[in-house]
């Protein structure tokens, strides 16, 4: 994977919970450009492991001098969002991947319809630049608790004018969504950021009204395929490797010094299969190369993207 | 180090011919005795310098009769480039994409300087001199994708990443083989891939558009793909089949390694930043039996290739009526030696 080394360059407390934080290249020049609705994935050695948070890229897709996120600290989060919080500073440097869309706007739409619950609105801070920039028709609708609690509403006023509509709680305002999604032209898509209640209540209510499954869009962020660090013995080579977390099987195997047969690492060429001679917990496979019985019989595993659910692996290799 | 870029034609009298450097460098398809049909995607990644894995765009000694015989085609039939309206964002892309890796890697044939959104592009080979307002297509003489595709060797398709599956949705198809007989802009994924008859049994393309809906940022991916043509010909498409096609019937025993010609794609793919669109690159080389059998280690490959290949493939592939005319020429180099795995020549 080719990581990007970033700088931060600024941190603001934005609300009571949220910092944002912003990030140049160490080296100065321009970082990538990216489409709305993109996030990164930053990396964070500390306390012995590495977390590897995905946060969605807020600002200019084009004018990328710096890329922008934003981090709520959750109250009983693995530690990801409260490490950012504490411990990150102005100059210290990260590594970050390049950006990954999984919430892509639908070009083709005629009308967009978004729809954010509190810190869920930061993909959409950069689907607006994007919007705005193609002159796409669309509504910006952000629910949050209080105006207090509230990130950017200044910000997106400015971005979006009347098109941005706000519901605060603690004003008793409150989304209808089902007033909302009954009277949208033909070809509109509708996209939903938030808390899960309210992204199981917007697919919902577009699922009875009978909007097509392909016209409505919900953040999904696809972690890197992580999983708990486990230990895999090599057969052939006599050699036991540890597979931290943060590593994919394949890697770690090379980091030892063996050199197994790959192609794609992504999981679908079939080059890296190896035989698993011995497993304590179940496998997880995670390629679109091993059929559905091949995967359930569990004498096989591909090592660019699989792991073990247990802590111990034997390997033909 | 400066390219000697070559006079010569790739249809009519055909006056196309490669260097002993274009054939040692030439990307040949076959590791091993056997051909397995499989999905040999891997990362794009910098290869060694002079091979044609070397920069993300591969520029030869044939790059200015290409684009000039692309232009011809394009010419004569307007249909060849075409890009639905809501590609302009991966349309600049491309564009971005091609005029950095191409000034940066041929620094001496090609110069991109910015001043802001400000561009000026000069392509020495092919004497174009621009400035242009980056994002804004009315500043070039023709839009972006159409404007840049002429001036990069190989085919290019603009696919949009939608509703689980990948959309061609703007491409320039000039040199077409087997693989576009079918293609149209708009197609889905599934609809383009439909007729490759063994590859879609193995479950095949599924896979391979799961792979690439992934697809990262800076991250290509590249395989290769062959086929084999009568004469240099780069375009080689359905419409045009009255010029080319009764070529097959030309072949004899006495000039079968001239006129066949081994053609092989280095098909590449990126995925592009402000779109999250992917461009699927389409490069091609061709090259003769003859030049080939200049490597004895690659007759003897392709000899045992094309001997063992399934009757399926061959038909699917457009070879039968030739087919065994070019097994028996190069069975005379072929001493049954074990050369090992690997494409190297030597
Ligand atoms: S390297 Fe291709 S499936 Fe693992």
């Amino acid at each position: 994977m080719n990581m990007i080394d970033v700088r931060v360059a600024a941190i603001e407390q934005v609300t009571p919970l949220i910092k944002h934080f912003k990030f140049v290249k160490e080296d100065g020049s321009k970082l990538p450009p990216f489409s709305g609705g993109s996030h990164i994935v930053v990396a964070l050695d500390a306390e012995g492991r590495t977390y590897r948070n995905p946060y969605s890229l807020m600002g200019s897709p084009t004018e990328t001098d710096a890329y922008h996120i934003s981090v709520r600290r959750q109250e009983n989060s693995r530690g990801g969002s409260a490490y950012m919080h504490e411990n990150i500073s102005v100059g210290m440097t990260l590594k970050i991947t390049h950006p990954v869309n999984l919430f892509t706007l639908a070009k083709m739409a005629h009308k967009h319809v978004l729809i954010a619950g509190g810190i869920g609105i930061t993909p959409f801070m950069s689907q607006i630049e994007d919007l705005n920039r193609l002159g796409a028709e669309y509504e910006l609708h952000y629910a949050f608790r209080s105006y207090k609690q509230a990130a950017f509403v200044e910000e997106l006023q400015k971005a979006c004018g009347n098109k941005l509509h706000c519901y605060s709680d603690s004003d008793g305002k409150r989304l209808d969504m089902d007033a909302l999604l009954s009277n949208q032209p033909l070809g509109t898509h509708v996209y939903v950021c938030g808390p899960s209640p309210m992204v199981v209540g917007v697919l919902e209510t577009a699922k009875n009204l009978g909007w097509p499954d392909s016209n409505v869009h919900n953040e999904q962020f696809l972690a890197p395929p992580v999983g708990e660090s486990f230990k895999v013995q090599l057969a052939k080579s006599n050699l036991e490797v540890q597979v931290p977390a943060e590593m994919s099987m394949l890697e770690a195997i090379e980091a030892a010094g063996v050199q197994p047969e790959y192609l794609c690492r992504g999981g679908v060429c079939g080059r890296c299969e190896l035989s698993v001679l011995e497993s304590d917990g179940g496998l997880e496979h995670n390629d679109h190369f091993l059929t559905e019985s091949e995967k359930a019989s569990c004498k096989k595993i591909m090592p660019c993207v699989s792991r073990t659910k247990g802590k111990r692996l034997v390997l033909d290799l | 180090m400066a390219l000697n870029f070559k006079q010569e034609s790739f249809r009519d009298d055909y006056t196309y011919k490669n260097s002993p450097e274009a054939i040692k460098r030439f990307p040949f398809p076959f590791p091993e005795d056997q051909y397995m049909y499989s999905v040999n995607i891997e990362p794009h990644t910098k290869g060694k310098p002079g091979s044609v894995y070397e920069f993300p765009f591969d520029i030869d000694e044939h790059y200015v009769a290409e684009c000039h015989d692309r232009a011809i085609t394009l010419a004569e039939d307007a249909g060849r480039y075409q890009a639905l309206p809501h590609m302009m964002d991966a349309q600049w892309d491309f564009l971005e994409l091609a005029m950095e890796s191409l000034s940066s890697d041929y620094p001496e044939h090609f110069t991109l300087t910015k001043n802001g959104s400000i561009w000026t592009w000069e392509n020495k080979p092919l004497g174009i001199h621009d400035t242009f307002t980056f994002g804004d297509s009315t500043t070039l003489p023709r839009e972006p994708f159409d404007y840049m595709g002429r001036q990069v060797q190989g085919d290019f398709v603009l696919l949009d990443q939608r509703d689980e599956t990948l959309y061609a949705d703007a491409g320039m198809v000039t040199c077409q083989a087997d693989w576009s007989l079918a293609f149209n802009v708009g197609m889905s994924w599934r609809e383009w891939h439909g007729p490759v008859p063994k590859a879609t049994e193995l479950g095949v393309m599924d896979r391979a558009l799961k792979y690439l809906m992934n697809l990262q940022l800076a991250n290509p991916v590249r395989r290769l793909n062959w086929t084999m043509t009568v004469n240099p010909r780069l375009d080689t498409s359905p419409e045009n089949y009255p010029h080319w096609g009764g070529d097959r019937n030309k072949v004899n025993a006495d000039n079968v390694s001239e006129l066949i010609h081994l053609r092989v794609e280095l098909q590449s793919l990126f995925r592009l930043p402000r779109s999250n669109g992917i461009v699927f690159s389409i490069r091609c080389y061709l090259m003769s039996l003859k030049d080939i059998a200049t490597y004895p280690r690659w007759a003897k490959r392709l000899h045992r290739v094309q001997k063992t290949m399934h009757p399926d493939l061959i038909e699917y592939k457009g070879m039968t009526k030739f087919h065994p005319l070019v097994v028996e020429w190069l069975s005379q180099f072929d001493d049954g030696a074990d050369i090992g795995v690997g494409t190297q020549p030597e």
